[in-house]
């Protein structure tokens, strides 16, 4: 096995596009795991740890672009105002040594349905960058990014540079059921983004679905349902009825399986009940939310 | 491959490091610094938990290549010449060493919380040692240890 370290973005391109058997490695939660257990022998492991910029986030045009190599740890440090769903799940992510190492590059890297980036990235329209030395850049929005269970659409000579995450213009919510809280890989897990800018509604499920997923049918139902009644205008109370209504097209969006961690009909209720509490959540802060005129 | 790093304040190099090796391998198997625990090496336990470049975590998934040129404190550099570290002291005295396997572990991550908050509150320390895991003390005894230590510091 070889060792590989690049210190610059161009040369872990190319290192990417000589050594096709090379696995990137970023904090190595994922990957050290595997190698600790022979579970994996790559012919090199490719670090991208010396990388400057994909350890940086920048504001770019009413988003964040938050580099592959940013730590979950900064993301609630430094995010929280900016993209509070996606800290809100970071927070939930493993324990501290874990969110210090961790990265979102390497969860979208792993894209395991149960990774707790997925359901806010999908939630918020987030789109994920990729690069190839031939090729150059190109964007792919998260909801065309997971392609079956730890699949994504990265093409064998590219990397992850940064994912494109527009900035919150109202609340965001993220549920995740757990056995405790600390160290708890999802049984399930919901992300909700309530855009007042555009009178629509994002969603995320997790662990629920051989790949993380939206549920757009619930997403277009809540957003009509609020317009009609022009509750986006008056921040009137959401109805009960309403957020009832909008958890069961949630959960009739999942794809569950039986597992250790729990059943298919589990994380059907479960969705259904975390789905309610987000929406009635984020439509409470979205009521009290001062900051933006509706 | 050759791993130049500094442990405890010193230059260490080591050859012949197999390039899929854990920084918890080398220092354990390689440098004599045993303290450091390998009771998961999947980042469940804690009880590997070293500084790197002033940051706690677990040695067992940081490959060795990654701590190239880095800044490495385990449990052995925290004591000074004037004996235990004031953390350490406080395991002791609380009684929150049993087996004492996981103690290594909870000391460096104890000790990082007291550096960065004076006076933490207990879902603060239950929060910073969620990452470590003991299987004999059920953790009160821990939690004395790191509110002892806490009002030690506070008091200096
Ligand atoms: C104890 C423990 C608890 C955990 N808890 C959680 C949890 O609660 N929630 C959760 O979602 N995950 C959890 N994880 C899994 C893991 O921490 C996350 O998936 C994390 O985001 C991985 O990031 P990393 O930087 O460590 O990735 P790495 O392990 O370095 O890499 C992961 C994958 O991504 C690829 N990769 C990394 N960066 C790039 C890039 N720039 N371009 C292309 N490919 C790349 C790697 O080749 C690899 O396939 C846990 C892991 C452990 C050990
Ligand atoms: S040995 Fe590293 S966390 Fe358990
Ligand atoms: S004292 Fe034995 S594991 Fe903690």
């Amino acid at each position: 096995m070889d060792f590989l370290q690049p210190r610059t973005w161009q040369d872990a391109l190319a290192l990417r596009a000589e050594r096709p058997d090379a696995l990137p490695i970023a904090g190595g939660t994922d990957v050290m795991v595997e190698i600790n257990f022979d579970r994996r022998r790559p012919g090199a492991l490719l670090d991208l740890g010396r990388v400057p910029e994909l350890r940086e986030w920048t504001p770019d045009d009413g988003r964040v672009r938050l580099g592959a190599g940013v730590s979950y740890a900064r993301v609630i440090s430094e995010l929280g105002e900016r993209l509070p769903g996606l800290a809100m799940a970071a927070r939930t992510v493993g324990s501290p040594q874990i969110r210090i190492r961790g990265t979102v590059g390497g969860n979208l890297g792993a894209a395991s349905p149960a990774g707790d980036s997925h359901p806010p990235l999908l939630a918020a329209e987030a789109t994920i960058e990729v690069v190839s030395a031939a090729r150059g850049r190109r964007e792919i929005p998260a909801a065309e990014f997971y392609t079956g269970v730890k699949r994504n659409a990265l093409a064998a000579d590219e990397l992850i540079a940064a994912v494109l995450i527009p900035v919150a213009s109202g609340p965001q919510q993220f549920c995740k059921i757990g056995t405790r809280n600390a160290m708890v890989i999802a049984v399930t897990a919901f992300a909700l983004a309530l855009h007042p800018d555009r009178r629509s509604v994002g969603t995320g499920i997790g662990s629920a679905a051989p790949t993380p997923r939206r549920a757009p049918e619930a997403e277009e139902f809540l957003a009509g349902e609020l317009a009609d009644a022009g509750l986006w205008e008056t921040r009137g109370p959401l109805p009960e009825t309403l957020a009832r209504a909008f958890g069961d097209r949630v959960a009739a969006a999942a794809d569950p399986i039986d597992d250790v961690r729990g059943t298919a009909a589990y994380r059907r209720h479960a969705l259904s009940v975390m789905a309610r509490r987000a929406a009635t959540w984020a439509w409470n802060d979205y009521r009290t939310d001062s900051r933006k005129a509706a | 491959m050759r791993v130049t790093t500094t442990v405890n304040g010193t230059e260490r190099e080591v050859d012949g490091v197999w390039p899929g090796e854990s920084l918890l391998y080398v220092l354990r198997e390689r440098l004599g610094l045993p303290g450091s625990k390998n009771a998961c090496e999947q980042g469940e336990c804690g009880s590997c938990t070293v500084y790197l470049d002033g940051e706690p975590v677990c040695s067992c998934l940081v490959a060795a290549g990654q701590a190239i040129g880095r800044e490495v404190t385990t449990v052995e550099g925290l004591a000074g010449d004037g004996g235990l570290h004031p953390v350490q002291e406080a395991f002791v005295e609380a009684g929150a060493v049993q087996c004492g396997f996981c103690t290594p572990g909870l000391v460096v991550a104890a000790h990082d919380l007291l550096e960065r908050v004076d006076q933490p509150s207990d879902p603060e320390i239950r929060e910073a040692l969620a990452g470590n895991l003991c299987r004999c003390t059920g953790y009160e005894k821990i939690l004395d240890a790191v509110r002892l230590a806490a009002q030690r510091q506070a008091a200096r």
